[in-house]
């Protein structure tokens, strides 16, 4: 039989007979009559669907929508019908959000109120980059925030540690039902312990999806309808998690979620950490990862050009066989990657310093958006010329990529605007983006060349970000 | 007294649990079907074929749905009778429903209606302005003119003129939940339908048109809806049609409810249009002619279009006295996605529209904007007498019966067309006298103004927000900033309340008494999040004199208060707060009688408040009272009923008065933008905002702060973008940005007006619904004063104005030389 066994709402379920992405959502709403979570968009960009999943590593909000039920075996997963306590006493988010008006039509509200919850619940009063995920459509925010920071002060109810106790000692991660190295599985699909036991499994059935954090992948089931099969869940690799200080270099692997990696390279690397900051949202920072974000080859995704622009070095395993490349090597045409079948993302090696690099995220909404441009730039400057230039670009080609001309004019120059001024003339060169729903070619292009002289202004002190001011 | 306490939304502890039941979390039998529509994929042309076998055949798939299967093909609309609920065989827009699928799963629906094999002729589309133009295709025979005046030779023999032409987008509504029914068979052929809709009667009226049943065979609740905007005024019509025709079908529940993408691909949205202007002023920047053509871009069906472009003209004017003025409306057809109401119904256009020419006039002069905008408003208000609230209002049903009297008899309509829709039908002639002030400056179609408060609305909103200071400070700052610029507007508010098709503006209510004194309050608005349930309750409240806790709210239904008109033009707690009043009145005063008689003193001695009856000298129990009622077999239930006086609106020459009352705002909104990126942000908004003696200040404040962002975001970052094809590109929230939470402004000081409302409305208050949402248009004339600060040009923004415009305007500006 087999089982998915997690804990809902303090309660102990097991769930049977069920396909491998089905969602939560659906599973909630359709199958338990827990339809307090509600389904506003479907593919993680509203958090309606909020609910908050605890494992032994902590509490943390995710899209129940574009999450599948195995991956839940071994975790705690509390709903909105949750968030109060067992004799129906307000949480402190809850109060404050009658208390602060926080709510008109509500159907967003579950989802932010949980999104609250967790955010209480970690000690987070980022309130506007916690929330980023929830949409609302009614309020306007402010009595939302409002009800955040009055609530942000008040303890910790009891009830709402427990899920962390108990995913720390009843049922231990993976426990009895997962299963281990290709042996005969109890739980819907593919549930590695290990990268060996991917790596192994991966070259018998090069065919099957690979799951991380199914923010990405969740939407083949839920947008595009498809029915995927065979199928891994990725995230109890946990040698795959680690990000190993080499002292020159970094290895972050390739199971690292995107909140994971924020809070590591946030300090190291500022305006990385500041496009982090602006990746997707809460919710999906806390599933997605670095691995997928690279693997799924999007031209628009925001890790690769950061790390592009670092000179990172992506490792790639098949079986026991391990190869490395520059990380722009791999993306080799529009949705096209160096990937063998069985092969599979494992690391990135970045370096440890870079004190010029910035990354520039542009899109209409500064939030959760995915970028129409996404330019990161990483001069070194030596002696007042210009002795290394690597710049990366996503949203401007069929592949994230870097800007060979302009980089080779900016050798051996000095860091002056003029450089900036002749090199970003030779942008045209590189690239001959395309017209669509974000932005149009000719728009593109001419924000990329500005990207370089906003570089140039940002490197000499001068304020360049919108976002830096304030009334 | 409850009316005017900051209560929470009546449902806030629902919310916040997760108990607040939508259509979607209704539990139905195991045995309900679910139901998917298939789409086309061309924008225009023929199916010349529509294979349906592997529909059929997917699993889970109980029945499937094809043009052949109905006779006629129900139609969905609210006004010409052009919407078939699936295509007859021609594709008007791509996205067009064609075929309807019922399986035992929601997936298994939509998986299904992925299925079809469909052949097409394709014809050419008709997707932009230009396409509708240039094929003249449009709805009624041309364009709609008013004028007032002599347009062109005030303009002419003006000492200056400017003239221009930009690009305004529509908006998506993204209520959060998407477009749900469901229906139950009933006994004997009847139904139920439960429906997320702002108007229920449309919706009985449409299903029961669909199956040849009368209105009475089918009753719809709604308890609320997840947010409405008013993309649940028609658009929910298609899902509970369907729903109905397959539960009569197969004498199973169905339930419909639109995926996010289905949602976006297949319902309309706020109308898109270009709007051109010329205008003549003086060195002051008095305007002395002004010319608009508004080019509406309505999409494949009639729907609501026609007087969302009349309430576009009707704020041509904002608050501005303009003597010599045409507008010309066309309202142009294309195959695009019909659009349809969205909060503002047009007024948001038309306002929009006389700012750019305030702020054209204002850049031309080298004056602050709001200086030509004051030069223009029109005169003050008179002072009256009764405006100060003190002299309680008349009973509503003298009102009404006023107002019905003075008309002529109608001829019978026809049974078809639903009379309860803004979109349906041309209004009976209204003969009631609408007394005019001698001497007052009238509207384009000459509506004497007599509330104008603007002149002191702006004067204390400029003194809050230190406007004339940081104005300078901002030219100083922008002085010193080669990469950011900052910009700052003021924009006022003045928006009609009314329903312009008159008949339309009259709602009822029912109200019992239960004999241990509880009461049931039930009215014919619906809740969409707007808290018109708790500001009726508290309406009630005061009538009865109980705690509004007291109050039990109920779900909007058509079997007990019929004949309802939408929750929309803002009119909710207006219409409906005054009907419930009327019922409650009713109630009350023969409960006073009833305890008067037994006490033998008059029944206008009787008191009720606290909770308590006081009559000479006495203090009972509400309850105990209304048992005492019940057992002297006095009546405790009644209706109530209110029209609204005074209106009198002739469309197609465009002239009367089309509404009751003019509510009134002004905002200030501070912005920065990046010029190398054209990047922006909200820095602070200041709002003061007339909600007349607001009914529940908490809730108005709500609707303020969220109608302003959501206006705000209609002229930033919600782009639509349809591709060449036809195709809606933006038809999910990855790609269509509404404003998240960063977006509102770090500064955001919201204050109300606070003065009671001149006009008779429950409790001297005013409409709050829409008004606000064009507090927004501030921020995009703050955007365009931050472009003008780059270089000598005009910045003609368009709209919305993502960091793209925002930076093909910078260039604008810095080549004009």
């Amino acid at each position: 039989m087999s089982q998915i066994a997690f804990h809902l709402n303090g309660a102990p379920v097991r769930v049977s007979d069920e396909a491998p992405t089905r969602t939560l959502l659906d599973w909630l709403r359709e199958s338990r009559g827990l339809t307090g979570t509600k389904e506003g968009c479907n593919e993680g960009d509203c958090g309606a669907c909020t609910v908050m999943v605890t494992d032994a590593t902590g509490s943390r909000a995710l899209n129940a929508c574009i999450l599948f039920l195995p991956q839940l075996h071994g975790k705690a997963v509390r709903t909105v019908e949750g968030i109060a306590g067992p004799k129906g006493e307000p949480h402190p988010v809850q109060q404050a959000m009658v208390d602060h008006h926080g709510s008109q039509c509500g159907f967003c509200t579950p989802g932010f109120i949980v999104s609250m919850a967790c955010a209480h619940l970690n000690g987070a009063t980022d309130h506007d980059d916690q929330l980023a995920g929830n949409l609302c459509r009614c309020t306007g925010y402010a009595p939302i925030i409002r009800a955040a920071k009055a609530a942000q002060t008040a303890p910790v109810p009891d009830w709402m540690t427990t899920d962390l106790d108990i995913t720390c000692s009843q049922i231990s991660p993976g426990g009895e039902a997962a299963g281990r190295g290709g042996q005969a599985a109890p739980l819907p699909g593919f549930h590695p312990r290990s990268s060996d036991d991917l790596a192994q499994w991966y070259l018998a059935n090069p065919d099957a999806t690979l799951i991380a954090g199914a923010t990405d992948v969740g939407l083949w089931v839920t947008k595009q309808l498809r029915d995927l099969s065979p199928v891994a869940f990725l995230s109890g690799i946990t040698d795959l998690q680690q990000i190993e200080d080499h002292g020159d270099t970094l290895r972050i692997g390739a199971g690292v979620t995107i909140a994971a990696l924020r809070a590591a390279l946030g300090p190291r690397f500022p305006s990385f950490g500041e496009l982090l900051r602006r990746y997707s949202s809460e919710q999906v920072r806390n599933a997605a990862t670095i691995g997928g974000n690279i693997a799924n080859g999007s031209p628009i995704g925001d890790g690769p050009p950061a790390l592009i622009a670092l000179g990172a070095t992506l490792h790639l395993r098949r079986g026991d066989a391990r190869r490395e490349m520059p990380l722009e090597d791999f993306f080799i045409e529009y949705r096209k990657q160096d990937r063998q079948p069985g092969e599979f993302v494992e690391a990135v090696t970045i370096p440890a310093q870079a004190p010029n690099l910035r990354c520039y995220k542009l899109s209409k909404r500064f939030d959760q958006d995915i970028s129409a441009v996404c330019g990161c730039f990483n001069l070194i400057v030596t002696d007042g010329l210009i002795t290394s230039a690597r710049i990366a670009f996503g949203g401007m080609a069929g592949t994230p990529k870097r800007s060979a001309t302009v980089e080779a004019a900016l050798i051996g120059q000095p860091l002056t605007p003029a450089t900036a001024e002749a090199a970003a003339a030779l942008m045209a060169q590189d690239f001959a983006p395309l017209s669509d729903m974000r932005a149009s070619a000719a728009y593109r292009l001419t924000t990329a060349q500005n990207m370089l002289r906003r570089y140039m202004h940002d490197l000499a002190g001068v304020p360049v970000s919108v976002l830096e001011v304030r009334a | 007294m409850s009316l005017g306490k900051s209560l929470p939304h009546d449902a806030a502890p629902l919310h916040v649990t997760g108990q607040a039941r939508y259509v979607d979390d209704i539990p139905l039998p195991a045995t309900a079907l679910h139901l998917a529509f298939g789409l086309s994929t061309i924008a225009h042309g023929e199916v010349t074929a529509l294979d349906l076998s592997a529909v059929r055949a997917a699993p889970g798939v109980v029945a499937v749905y094809g043009p052949e299967d109905f006779d006629p093909v129900p139609d969905c609309s609210p006004s010409a009778h052009d919407e078939p609920m699936i295509s007859t065989g021609e594709v008007l827009y791509l996205g067009m429903p064609l075929f309807l699928v019922a399986a035992d799963s929601h997936l298994a629906a939509r998986k299904a209606a992925r299925l079809a094999k469909v052949s097409y002729t394709e014809k050419p589309a008709l997707l932009t302005v230009d396409d509708a133009l240039a094929a003249n295709s449009r709805f009624e025979d041309g364009p709609v003119i008013w004028a007032k005046g002599d347009a062109a030779r005030a303009i002419a023999t003006a000492p200056h003129v400017v003239e221009g032409q930009f690009e305004l987008g529509g908006q998506e509504h993204f209520y959060l939940e998407g477009q749900v029914a469901a229906c139950l068979p009933l006994e004997g052929g009847d139904l139920l339908v439960h429906a997320s809709t702002q108007h229920p009667t449309e919706i009985q009226h449409k299903v029961a048109h669909a199956l040849h049943l009368p209105m009475s065979a089918v009753r719809v609740e709604v308890r609320r809806m997840g947010g409405g905007f008013g993309g649940k005024e028609s658009q929910g019509n298609a899902l509970a049609i369907a729903c109905a025709v397959v539960a009569a079908r197969t004498g199973r529940p169905a339930k419909m409810r639109y995926d996010r993408d289905d949602d976006m691909m297949i319902t309309g949205k706020r109308h898109d249009l270009r709007l051109l202007y010329r205008a003549g002023f003086d060195d002051r920047g008095q305007l002395t002619g002004v010319a608009f053509t508004h080019l509406f871009r309505c999409g494949w069906a009639q729907d609501l279009s026609l007087p969302v472009a009349d309430r576009a003209m009707l704020h041509a004017d904002n608050c501005y006295h303009l003597p010599h003025i045409r507008i010309e409306s066309h309202r142009l057809k294309t195959h695009t996605q019909s659009a349809t109401a969205f909060r503002g119904f047009g007024g948001p256009q038309g306002m929009v529209g006389i700012e750019r020419v305030m702020d054209h006039v204002a850049h031309a002069l080298g004056r602050d904007p709001l200086e030509v905008r004051r030069a223009n408003f029109y005169a003050p208000a008179e002072p009256v007498a009764s405006a100060g609230g003190a002299s309680p209002p008349g009973p509503p049903e003298d009102i009404s019966e006023q107002a019905i009297g003075a008309g002529p008899v109608p001829p019978s309509p026809d049974e078809t067309v639903d009379l309860t829709s803004r979109g349906a039908v041309e209004g009976q002639p209204e003969r009631g006298v609408a007394p005019a002030s001698p001497g007052a400056q009238t509207t384009p179609f000459f509506m004497p103004v007599e509330d104008f408060i603007g002149h002191e609305l702006v004067a204390r909103l400029v003194e809050t927000s230190d406007y004339a200071a940081r104005r300078a400070a901002i030219a100083d700052w922008n002085a010193a900033s080669p990469i950011l610029k900052r910009g700052i507007a003021l924009t006022p508010v003045k928006f009609g309340i009314s329903f312009t098709l008159t008949h339309l503006n009259q709602a009822g209510a029912l109200v019992h008494v239960y004999q241990d004194g509880s009461i049931h309050l039930n009215h014919g608005g619906t809740e969409m999040g707007q808290g018109l349930f708790q500001k009726v309750a508290q309406v009630a409240a005061g009538v009865f004199g109980v705690d509004p806790y007291a109050i039990k709210i109920t779900a909007t239904d058509t079997a007990k208060v019929p004949n309802t008109s939408a929750t929309a033009a803002s009119s909710g707690s207006d219409l409906n707060g005054m009907a419930a009043r009327a019922a409650c009145l009713t109630l009350r005063d023969r409960m006073a009688a009833f305890i008067a008689g037994k006490h033998q003193v008059k029944a206008d001695a009787v008191r009720f408040e606290g909770g308590r009856v006081r009559v000479a000298g006495e203090s009972y129990g509400f309850d105990q009272v209304a048992a005492w009622a019940y057992l002297a077999r006095v009546s405790l239930s009644s209706t109530g009923f209110y029209a609204t006086p005074k209106l009198q609106w002739d469309r197609k020459a465009g002239k009367g008065r089309p509404f009751l009352y003019f509510a009134y705002g002004a905002a200030v909104t501070e912005v920065v933008i990046d010029t190398l990126t054209g990047e922006n942000r909200i820095l602070r908004a200041d709002l003061l905002h007339d909600t007349g003696n607001s009914l529940n200040p908490a809730l108005d404040i709500g609707q303020i702060e969220g109608a302003y962002v959501q206006g705000a975001g209609w002229l930033t970052t919600e782009e639509l973008v349809w591709d060449g094809k036809g195709r809606l590109t933006t038809h999910a929230p990855s790609t269509y940005k509404l404003p998240a939470c960063s977006d509102r402004p770090d500064v955001f000081n919201v204050a109300l007006w606070g003065r009671p409302n001149r006009e008779d409305s429950v409790g001297r208050s005013k409409a709050v619904g829409e008004p606000p949402f064009m507090l927004g248009i501030s921020a995009f004339y703050a955007l365009s004063d931050a472009v003008a600060a780059c270089g000598p040009g005009y910045p003609a923004l368009d709209a919305p104005a993502t960091p793209e415009r925002v930076l093909a305007a910078v260039q604008r500006v810095q080549a004009h030389v």
